[in-house]
């Protein structure tokens, strides 16, 4: 199936989880990582259970902070 | 590191931050590497701080994913973030250089702590050796043609 990954379409097996993105596409620090599928963000306690449709299109977000 | 960036998006950086006070403000920068070695800012990008303090930002991810899509969309490329510090120097705290993760992004700190005088440097943040280290990068304003 063809999932859009950070604007770009790629293969990947049929129904594969947001997990198994994550290690195929070699996310530095995945412990940092927001993930939006479709524009939903996906709770990283659902990462190993949400399963990716043909189609879908999924970010990788870093988080962004810092303190004074 | 070379970084340049256009006097009114260095505006448009401090007035953001003057009304956001007393809480810090924070937001996106995209730009090219180009291949001179300098790194150009061409987009700076104004966004929430959902953390609402005058200790602490995190960058709203709702805007940032839109934010990410608009670069993309214009051809450009996330190159970092920046925020203010109302009442501290320009330099990175402890607490940002523990959430600096990503070596390859410039990070922009913007003092308000003199009033008139907003100070705005670059830095570069890379783990090594378990440890955060910490380079200042060469900021370089450009006037508007």
């Amino acid at each position: 199936m063809k999932i859009t990954v950070a604007g770009e379409k790629k293969e990947f097996a049929d129904g594969i989880t947001v997990s198994e993105l994550i290690e195929l596409e070699q996310v530095e620090t995945p412990q940092y990582v927001t993930v939006s599928v479709n524009e939903e963000f996906i709770n990283a306690e659902d990462f190993e259970t949400h399963k990716l449709s043909e189609g879908d299109e999924v970010e990788f977000l870093y988080f962004m902070g810092g303190g004074r | 590191m070379k970084i340049t960036i256009t006097r009114s998006d260095l505006d448009r950086i401090v007035e953001h931050a003057l009304l956001e006070r007393p809480d810090e403000a924070c937001g996106l920068i995209a730009g090219t590497d180009n291949e001179d070695g300098i790194r150009e800012i061409k987009k700076v990008y104004l966004l929430t701080n959902i953390d609402h303090t005058n200790e602490h930002f995190s960058i709203d991810p709702k805007e940032q994913l839109k934010a990410i899509k608009d670069m993309r969309a214009n051809g450009l490329k996330p190159i970092g973030n920046w925020h203010s510090h109302p009442e501290t120097p320009s330099r990175p705290s402890e607490e940002d250089k523990r959430l600096a993760n990503d070596s390859k992004a410039s990070y922009l700190i913007l003092s308000l702590m003199e009033e008139g005088n907003p100070v705005l440097n670059a830095f570069h943040v890379e783990s090594v050796n378990g440890e955060k280290e910490v380079r200042k990068e060469e900021l370089i304003i450009k006037e508007d043609k």
